[in-house]
């Protein structure tokens, strides 16, 4: 067993989770609450702290200026690119932002950038780690959409980072779920894998083979996916509301967002039912209401899931393959239970899709694969390797605004690739180098990944000068870039500028505010958990007193007790958590006896056939109060 | 170029055809190579051309399927995943080597990417894909130099003349049916001239290869360079005339979309 336990953690744009490798099999880990998705939600309460998951939910509905969803829509872009987003968002941004800043979304007084959003989705699940392991978990492999860009990448692993995590990898969520269907299956053969999430549509073909994990091709949008139905539904009932009663709802953000969920419920209900209604309570006491047939909803959303097809034989011509070449079509990602999508993928490839994994946690599963194959101590993963691609073409801009390809979509990674530049100018010491992302012919229209500046260049005559740059793109599809000028041998200067990114300072310091936010965080967290014992305590201490083992007690005993529980309760009002500590634990000595007379009691009660009262534990911490009754668990 | 680790041992520039005289960082053993054969020790990357990183001499014909094996081979043993827990230095070898090999391996596996990839190491540059070519015309708004294959000359104007004829019906909205059929059998044509080219390709990897072995086994009369530059420009020649009729196609598949 490795002593350092690492993870692997599915980012969704939905819902996000966290899991392991237990011997040969891989295990979603669940939060406390029990559940094993963590919705990427986070909010800021009433008292200005931050929640994350499912206690963060019924903020979007109650305070949707609080909250945010699906930031992982907004990591690595731009204020241009999301512009249209924004509007359908209930979130503001801040109002002081600087052109070409990361942007910063508002929750009540504070703002974010959308990588600490992320890195407290993140947090959480770190949390929810280490407390079933009971030890600290600091690595994990990450998982991103195969077609996101390098700013998108990088934004993850800041994120990883402000979160305090040593981020090992970033494995495309296809090639992920190909390791856990792999594993599952062991069989050679190629392997396609549809990835249909909230917000992001992967397409990527693999050979499996020996173990080896090879993508071939890889396709996708990240701009598509549940999300764009759902605001197709919204929209379609703002526009019935505004028709019917004649009033826009369009800016209340709390009637949107509860349109929102109840259009999702709706949704979800179509999977396996040929209606479901959408409810929604409206302001000055109306109520919309509209039946929608499945027939009716597939109609509707069937653009959107056109568009999943364009990707898949681009994906299946790079591969230079046919639909009737692929041996197994597997599903992923929460949208591909929507019936008409696994017909269209029927349709497709002409077979039936696997549908064995649940298309909800294979991801994170593969990814736990993936870190163990890292940390290399398993006979399960011993033989397994992965051999990732990039999913676009990497190309400098030349003259003319026009794109020079060094690096093309599907080239295996690690890949690089060298150039060579020179000066126009005489005497000139530094060259500009633009670096895009994208298939088009035009700088313009591919994403604008870098500048490069290259400095100190030995003065010479123009076209003398002869720069070698190097780019190379690393196992987690990010790049790298050095440059040399090669008459005079000096390393030159490269200063970056990333296009949507935060500089490494800008991370750091994030990551150091994280340490003070989490010590207060930790710190509260602290004092809810001792308010949550005391009041077990107290609860099972009334308990105790109406039952006959209170009775054995002698007068100073009890009177012990009521002064202790009198301090308790003084102190619970305050935050001091030593202080409420400290209190619990002098009740419980002072308790000790009656809770050995109660036990005696119970245990004679259960000999008599008599059933026995569990005590409310609440939200406590899990470990069996030694007050509590005894529970006999059947395993 | 001798990089020297903190412990003074050097690892030297591998030569191309033998192990090199290098000594592993490690155990200090010689004949120190992608791995050293001593101690298993990843050592560092060292410019090679991609034939030798697989152990390959400078021919044209390859085994495909022992070239996918040795890249899995090499893929289990070179790969980042592996080195995750190794030492940083071993990790940034890790990267380089096997970004070299990927290279390789995508370079090497595709017989036109290969053949282009040898002539480049013979010093040639490709007149037609020559990026200098095509940065150098863009700067000054020259025309660049289209090399129209003589055999095609004929064909080309003919074709020329039929592709402005439907683009600017496509212009006006009209539909040329003979025209389109006229120009979906050139396409045909076409498109048959560009198979027959791999069958011709393939004839000159043989010559290449037949000259390499002689080369090899050091013939006493030594191949002359005259040969060689005569094969390495029939295949010049051949690859610029498959990059026209490829753009050719691609011409007039755009008009009849």
């Amino acid at each position: 067993m490795a002593d350092e336990r690492v993870v692997g953690i599915d980012l969704g744009t939905t819902n996000s989770l966290v899991a392991y490798m237990e011997g040969d099999r891989p295990v979603v880990i669940p939060g406390e609450d029990g559940s094993n998705l963590v919705p990427s939600v986070v909010a800021l309460d009433p008292n200005g702290q931050i929640l994350v998951g499912n206690s963060a939910r019924r903020y979007l509905i109650e305070t949707p200026d609080r909250a945010v969803y699906s930031v992982k829509r907004l990591m690595g872009r731009g204020l241009e690119d999301v512009q249209e987003e924004l509007k359908l968002f209930p979130f503001r941004l801040a109002t002081d932002l600087q052109p070409g800043e990361v942007m910063r979304i508002k929750l009540g007084d504070k703002d974010f950038t959308p990588p600490e959003i992320s890195a407290y989705i993140l947090r959480q699940l770190r949390r929810n780690a280490e407390r079933f392991f009971g030890a600290p978990v600091k690595k994990a492999v990450i998982t991103v959409p195969a077609y996101f860009n390098d700013a998108q990448r990088q934004a993850t692993k800041d994120a990883g980072r402000i979160a305090g995590l040593d981020v090992l990898r970033l494995v495309n969520e296809p090639t992920a779920a190909s390791l856990a269907y792999g594993l599952d299956e062991k069989k050679n053969g190629i392997v396609a894998v549809y990835d249909l999430g909230g917000g992001t549509f992967d397409i990527s073909i693999l050979k499996l083979h020996d173990g080896i994990f090879e993508v071939i091709a890889t396709n996708g949008d990240t701009h598509l996916g549940g999300d764009d139905i759902d605001n197709l539904l919204i929209a379609i009932a703002l526009d019935d509301v505004e028709g019917d009663l004649r009033v826009d709802l369009r800016r209340n953000a709390e009637v949107v967002q509860a349109i929102r969920k109840s259009v999702i419920d709706a949704k979800i209900a179509l999977s396996t039912k040929d209606s479901a209604d959408l409810e929604v309570e409206l302001p000055s006491g109306k109520h919309y209401q509209r039946t929608i047939p499945r027939a009716l909803f597939e109609q509707m959303v069937e653009p959107i899931l056109q568009r999943t097809i364009g990707p898949v034989k681009q994906a299946l011509k790079d591969a230079n393959l046919e639909p009737s070449q692929i041996d197994e079509v597997v599903l992923v990602g929460g949208s591909t239970r929507i019936p008409r999508v696994r017909q269209m993928v029927k349709d497709l490839f002409q077979r039936e899709p696997h549908t064995d994994l649940n298309p909800d946690e294979v991801v994170a599963l593969g990814a736990a694969v993936q870190a163990q194959i890292l940390a290399g101590g398993s006979e399960a993963t011993k033989d397994m390797l992965l051999l990732d691609v990039t999913p676009l073409s990497l190309g400098i801009e030349a003259l003319g605004g026009v794109v020079a390809k060094i690096i093309h979509r599907n080239s295996t990674i690690p890949a690089s690739a060298t150039e060579h530049f020179t000066t126009g100018v005489e005497g000139q010491t530094a060259v500009a180098v633009h670096v895009v992302q994208g298939e088009r012919e035009l700088a313009k229209d591919c994403r604008s990944l870098a500048r490069f500046d290259l400095r100190g260049i030995p003065p010479m005559p123009a076209g003398m000068p002869r720069i070698e740059v190097k780019f190379l793109i690393d196992a987690n599809g990010i790049l790298h870039v050095s440059a040399r000028e090669q008459r005079s041998g000096k390393e030159a200067e490269i200063s970056v500028q990333p296009s949507y990114g935060l500089t490494d300072e800008q991370v750091e310091n994030m990551l150091l505010e994280s340490f003070d936010y989490a010590e207060q965080d930790f710190a509260q967290r602290q004092v809810i958990e001792a308010r949550n014992e005391s009041n077990t305590i107290l609860a099972a201490l009334e308990k105790g007193r109406g039952g006959p083992a209170w009775q054995q007690l002698s007068p100073a005993e009890r009177n012990s007790i009521a002064q202790q529980e009198k301090a308790l309760r003084a102190v619970m009002e305050q935050d001091d958590y030593q202080a409420i500590r400290k209190a619990i634990d002098s009740l419980n000595e002072g308790t000790t006896r009656l809770a050995e007379l109660m036990m005696d009691s119970a245990v004679s009660s259960a000999l008599k056939g008599k059933t026995f009262d569990e005590a409310d534990t609440g939200e406590g911490p899990t470990a069996p109060h030694p007050f509590a009754p005894a529970e006999i668990k059947s395993e | 170029m001798a990089v020297t680790d903190k412990n003074g041992l050097h690892a030297i520039q591998l030569e191309r055809k033998e192990s090199a005289q290098g000594a592993c960082w490690s155990c200090g053993d010689m004949r120190a190579a992608l791995f050293c054969e001593s101690c298993g020790k990843l050592q560092p990357p060292a410019p090679t051309d991609y034939f030798s990183f697989f152990g390959l001499p400078w021919k044209l014909n390859i085994d495909a399927t022992k070239l996918e094996h040795d890249f899995y081979q090499f893929s289990r043993k070179l790969h980042p995943d592996v080195f995750s827990q190794a030492s940083e230095r071993e990790q940034g070898w890790s990267l380089q080597k096997s970004s070299q090999m990927n290279d390789a391996y995508r370079t090497l596996k595709d017989p036109i990417a290969r053949t282009e990839y040898l002539l480049k190491l013979e010093g040639v540059q490709l007149e037609e894909q020559s990026k200098a070519a095509t940065e150098r015309a863009r700067q000054t708004g020259e025309v660049k130099k289209q090399v129209v294959p003589p055999d095609l000359l004929e064909e080309v104007f003919e074709l020329n003349m039929q592709l402005e004829e439907a683009r600017v019906n496509k212009k006006m909205g009209e539909v040329d049916v003979n025209l389109e059929n006229e120009l979906k059998q050139t396409r045909k044509n076409l498109e048959a001239k560009f198979d027959a080219l791999d069958y011709e390709l393939k004839q000159y990897w043989n010559e290449w290869d037949a000259l390499i072995d002689r080369a090899a086994a050091g013939d006493s009369d030594a191949v002359p360079d005259q040969e060689r530059r005569s094969i390495r420009d029939k295949m010049v020649d051949l690859l610029n005339r498959r990059s026209y009729i490829r753009n050719l196609v691609r011409d007039v598949s755009e008009v009849l979309e």
